[in-house]
């Protein structure tokens, strides 16, 4: 019986830290498993399993119809038309590079544009900033406004007819904002741009809809999402996909091979060479079952509400600073802070020894803490299911950093 | 966790009090040092005359332990030779990788014992090590330039 709370999750009963459950404030960097994902994963180890689209057995035909079970859950999740517009790959990173690496390369040539925005974790900063430099395109940058939020008149002045990519997140994974994604489609389809969507931090908040958004690709990270590692997801409008060539080759993509010749599969299954990640798929199913039986809307309102608790304590702190957002900006699960002048690595071994587990350092958004000028900074980041007595703890931690260091080093 | 194992006195003292904490007037060599995952960047400075070192001091920011490591690390090779120095960085890096030093070794690095207790947190290791490990390039980069 699923509660919606740290019940579901082993984890809190299995780790115990000096005897108590740990204060676990990290979700945004990956989120514990709830039990029916590791019960799915389980029974697929110990039913079925087989290499998928291979055997000509029955188990091998069990073990595909998981995978592609998995795949057409993946796609009503993100209310996508079709599964074929859903290609599993290792995490959203990999899914960023595919579409870099091979719809890039095709379509951004010398003198064309790319426009990111400057809070862009590195894995949709580093497939668009290698393809420009080695294509011989401009990377732009879209910076935010005095809120937090990304700067929709900046962007409508950087789009030309040369843009031919935009990729954006949809969250900060620093500052947890939401970017407008529907409004960023609109504008760059009015410009003949294709828009990438960096999903990983958004799919565990909000509800996706493909559809609504106009997005042309999308990226997200099961593992983020309650899922196992190894589960990644890109989403591809199929037109676009139909065009492009897959990176990886090898094994399980083919429909015919010569000794000077291939023919490749249609998509997704040609972006898919040698045996998948059954097991991730499958786990990832029982994930996105388990989110809607929670719900969106319970997720959001539990963690609106949180959120605000949390802004809201940190601000009471004296010698704490937030970044990246204004009061009022609606920030999904995230947020950053430093403790006075003590280093954000001094901070999180001080609360890691009162149980509490939180992120420091440049959050592998090196650009976007430049911008906001800092070096590195602390995030909490929330989910459904932590409690404002994680919270409480987080504060009393944070509280005790002050007997250790004056602030003043 | 006893976080008095990691930050007692002596550590907190070196890093907050910054007496190493400048640039020299000639240095002879200026080697970085980074751990680029937890942002710590320092520069260590060093006037060497002959195959001593006669000053050193350092720049940049970093976490606590990393200060208190370079801080106390310049106390302790300032006035000796290369060749000192570089024996006493390979004594501190073996105390981290928790190999078994003699009595004698461990009164050899002084107050740098006082990290000693870093070696039993796995992701700071890198943090009380970094300084140490500049300070062999360093001694490399001198003897280049003699």
């Amino acid at each position: 019986m699923i509660q919606g709370s740290k019940a579901d999750f082993p984890f809190f009963a299995e780790h115990l830290q000096e005897g108590r459950p740990v204060v676990y404030l990290d979700n945004a960097a990956t989120t514990q498993k709830p039990y029916p994902v590791i019960d799915a994963v389980r029974r697929y180890l110990t039913e079925s399993v087989a290499n998928p689209h291979r055997g000509a057995y029955q188990l091998s035909g069990e073990a595909t119809s998981r995978y592609e079970a998995a795949r057409s859950r993946v796609a009503a999740f993100l209310n996508a038309t079709s599964s074929d517009t859903v290609v599993f790959t290792k995490n959203a990173t990999d899914s960023l590079n595919l579409v870099a690496e091979s719809y890039g390369r095709r379509h951004v040539g010398e003198g064309d544009e790319i426009i990111i925005s400057i809070a862009e974790h590195h894995s949709n900063l580093l497939p668009w900033q290698r393809l420009a430099q080695e294509n011989g395109a401009l990377l732009k940058y879209v910076y935010l406004d005095e809120t937090g939020m990304f700067d929709m008149e900046q962007f409508r002045q950087a789009l030309t007819d040369r843009t031919k990519i935009v990729a954006v997140t949809q969250v900060s994974n620093v500052t947890g904002i939401e970017f407008p994604v529907a409004e960023i489609v609109r504008a760059s389809h009015d410009a003949g741009a294709v828009v990438v969507v960096d999903a990983a931090q958004s799919a565990p908040h909000i509800p996706i809809d493909v559809q609504a958004l106009g997005a042309d690709f999308l990226a997200f990270s099961g593992h983020k999402l309650y899922g196992p590692d190894g589960a990644g997801v890109l989403y591809g409008a199929t037109c676009l996909l139909q065009d492009m060539p897959p990176i990886s080759v090898g094994g399980g993509i083919v429909e015919e091979v010569t000794e000077r010749t291939v023919r490749y599969m249609d998509p997704p299954l040609r972006f898919e060479a040698g045996t998948p990640n059954v097991e991730a798929a499958v786990g990832l199913h029982a994930a996105l079952d388990y989110v809607d039986a929670v719900g969106f809307s319970r997720i959001r309102r539990q963690e609106q509400e949180l959120t605000g608790y949390l802004v809201r304590t940190l601000q009471a702190i004296p010698g704490v600073s937030l970044y990246g957002g204004t009061e009022g900006v609606a920030r999904h699960g995230v947020v950053s802070f430093n403790v006075g002048s003590v280093h954000p690595h001094d901070v999180a071994t001080i609360l890691d020894s009162q149980g509490v587990a939180i992120r420091a350092g440049h959050h592998c958004a090196q650009p976007l803490l430049n911008f906001l000028g800092i070096r590195f900074c602390c995030r909490a980041s929330l989910s459904f299911m932590n409690t404002k007595e994680d919270i409480d703890a987080l504060s009393d931690a944070i509280i005790s950093v002050g007997r250790w260091f004056d602030g003043s080093a | 966790m006893d976080l008095h194992d990691l930050y007692g006195d002596i550590v907190r003292e070196h890093s907050m009090s910054g007496h190493n904490l400048r640039h020299l007037e000639h240095p002879s060599v200026v080697v970085p040092g980074r751990n680029p995952s937890c942002g710590d960047e320092i520069d260590l400075e060093l006037s060497v005359e002959g195959d001593r070192i006669k000053d050193g001091s350092f720049t940049g920011v970093g976490c606590a332990i990393s200060r208190a490591s370079v801080s106390i690390m310049l106390d302790l090779v300032r006035g000796r030779t290369l060749d000192e120095a570089a024996e006493l960085a390979r004594l501190f890096l073996a105390m981290e990788q928790r190999e078994p030093l003699t009595d004698r070794q461990l009164d050899a690095l002084e107050e740098a014992v006082a990290l000693k207790g870093v070696s039993n947190m796995p992701a700071r290791v890198k943090c009380a090590t970094m300084p140490w490990h500049t300070l062999l390039n360093a001694v490399e980069v001198a003897r280049g330039t003699d």
